[in-house]
């Protein structure tokens, strides 16, 4: 079972073009920058919103297709939507929310107790939404799509409702769930770190345009595009020009770099993660002469913000992460020489 | 005394709040929906009742509705029905001048009500009517109350259109304000003073009535026992 997006909507500030396919008992997840047409993907899967062209296929039942005229309204698709805001009806009871997605009258009543049980919501059947902890509302949300009997699901930031504190336990339990789900799981977020714990293979999403499912380890270890790098977190990134397979011209940097990565022919830009610039005591190959600009204490870690030769002063463009003990063992230099060693750089295209 | 006018101004002002209850709310969920033009257009149109001259709504009430003109002539040929000059003569005019204050409120209500329960609604798998009548109604409650108490006091007030319409026969289309006109302009102020009383208690139990409304704790008092009770 998979499902198959290949959409295209115009929405004059920009345009969706969201291709990708989803796999059964997989996640899939979709990141990308808030505005980049996430939602917009989530809501024309569920028949909410109208694609201009294109075809939603879901395990061989279309569910769209603008050129056989087929649309499916939301009823007929069997799509689990869970909203950011989780859509719990403010006016009826935990009970009588997850009761609405029970399509089997008969049936009713014994799946409502199962989901309750389930989802550890004993004793809240007869609270309103509102009376809820944040972790419950979502609880309750997820028994009412599965109530509904899905053969989708997909989620929208599912965790931006909730207090940070919250977030760790929410997010195990639902960990679990989308493990036991059969069907293909949608996951959309812009926290790279979500997509790490959750998802198994990642769609980028970059101003309406889908850049293709990956795995999710080759999104953190090699991102090929400017977007995908910085969505998974990278914080220095430098135009860059090849000079041949392993070397190139870091333009911001004022430098050439080796890299252990080949480059590829369109190469526009070169990033490295901002824990893997290492100071070093002198100059040499893949070295550069820093400027420290800001030093930042954060929890158990330190963030240098240095600018480097060529760049303006005051302009930070390399930036360093280390353990707090051993930016103090360094003393506090005005100056220092970082190495970004060529296993660590990441040559990235244009999207 | 006689209280015939008490009791015609809250059968016409019944009968009009009913009929744009309904209206009112059918064209605030519609309307809402249209394209911005088209919306914006229909809006004026809608509201427009609400700013004019109730004189001004008289007059095209009767060049609509009176016996020479084409919907009263169409009903005294066919049903043998005068529309005018009657008792229920003033139900449109009170329903046109107080329509706009439904219609708004409701809109709203509408306007304000959160998109994704509709759409979580329908991917659950439940019909359009269940969601208006099960979660939109419901949310919107509070505007939608509101909005009829405030209809219901304008439409016991009118005076403008209704005179035009339905003009002052005691004992047949005598409402509340046309009597007091009446007894003012032929010097029987004690007269006046009597129903310009019961109209300042009416006006004053609506208003706290909607008051009330607004303030009223949102938290529903009923424990809903029965799982399946209330849901289809």
């Amino acid at each position: 079972m998979s499902l198959l997006v290949d959409i295209k909507k115009d929405f004059g500030r920009f345009r969706l073009d969201a291709h990708f396919e989803a796999e059964s008992g997989a996640v899939t997840g979709l990141l990308g920058a808030s505005g980049c047409g996430k939602s917009v993907t989530l809501k024309c899967v569920a028949g909410i919103e109208k694609p201009d062209s294109g075809r939603i296929v879901l395990d061989g039942r279309v569910l769209f297709d603008s050129e056989k005229r087929i649309d499916l309204t939301p009823q007929q698709r069997r799509v689990g939507y869970l909203f950011q805001n989780y859509a719990l009806f403010p006016n009826m009871t935990l009970a009588q929310n997850i009761a609405v997605g029970v399509r089997d009258r008969s049936k009713r009543r014994e799946m409502v107790e199962r989901l309750v049980k389930s989802f550890y919501l004993e004793g809240c059947e007869h609270k309103y939404p509102r009376q809820l902890s944040g972790g419950q509302q979502q609880r309750t949300a997820l028994a009412r799509i599965l109530a509904s009997e899905p053969e989708v699901l997909m989620l929208d930031e599912p965790f931006s409702a909730l207090d940070s504190y919250l977030k760790w336990q929410v997010e195990l339990e639902l960990a679990d769930l989308l493990d036991k789900f059969p069907g293909p799981v949608l996951f959309v977020t812009h926290d790279r770190d979500e997509v790490h714990r959750l998802c198994s293979r990642v769609c980028v999403l970059d101003s309406g345009r889908a850049q293709g499912v990956q795995g999710v380890m080759e999104l953190f270890n090699s991102p090929r595009t400017l977007s995908a790098c910085l969505l998974s977190g990278c914080k220095n990134v430098s135009r860059a020009r090849r000079v041949s397979e392993h070397r190139l011209e870091a333009a911001d940097w004022q430098t050439e770099l080796e890299t252990a990565l080949p480059m590829p022919e369109e190469l526009a830009y070169v990033g490295i993660r901002a824990h893997f610039v290492k100071p070093v005591d002198g100059p040499g190959p893949n070295r550069l002469k820093c400027r420290v600009e800001r030093v930042v204490t954060e929890a158990f870690s330190t963030v240098v913000m240095m600018s480097t030769q060529g760049g303006s002063e005051g302009y930070a463009r390399l930036r360093m992460e280390l353990p707090q003990e051993r930016w103090e063992a360094l003393g506090g230099p005005r100056e220092l020489w970082a190495e970004l060693s060529p296993g660590d750089l990441l040559p990235l295209t244009r999207d | 005394m006689d209280w015939y006018p008490l009791w015609n101004s809250l059968r016409i002002a019944a009968v009009s709040t009913v009929v744009i209850f309904f209206l009112g709310i059918f064209a605030a969920y519609y309307v809402a929906k249209l394209p911005r033009l088209i919306k914006g257009v229909l809006d004026v149109i809608l509201t427009l009742p609400l700013v004019l001259p109730p004189t001004v709504v008289g007059y095209f009430l009767l060049r609509l509705l009176g016996p020479k003109r084409t919907v009263g002539l169409w009903f005294l040929e066919m049903f043998d029905l005068r529309l005018t000059m009657v008792w229920y003569s003033a139900i449109f005019a009170s329903a046109v001048v107080a329509f706009p204050l439904m219609y708004r409120t409701a809109r709203g209500a509408f306007e304000a009500f959160d998109k994704n329960l509709a759409y979580a609604g329908q991917t659950l798998g439940r019909s359009n009517t269940w969601i208006f009548w099960r979660v939109r109604m419901p949310c919107c409650k509070q505007g939608i109350i509101a909005g009829t108490v405030l209809a219901f006091a304008r439409a016991l007030g009118e005076y403008g259109a209704t005179s035009m319409i339905a003009g002052y026969t005691p004992g047949k289309t005598a409402t509340i304000s046309t009597t007091v006109y009446q007894l003012w302009r032929t010097g029987d102020d004690a007269g006046a003073m009597r129903w310009v009383l019961v109209n300042l208690g009416i006006s004053a139990v609506v208003l706290l009535a909607v008051n009330m409304l607004e303030k009223k704790d949102k938290r529903p008092r009923r424990r809903v026992e029965a799982v399946s009770e209330g849901v289809d």
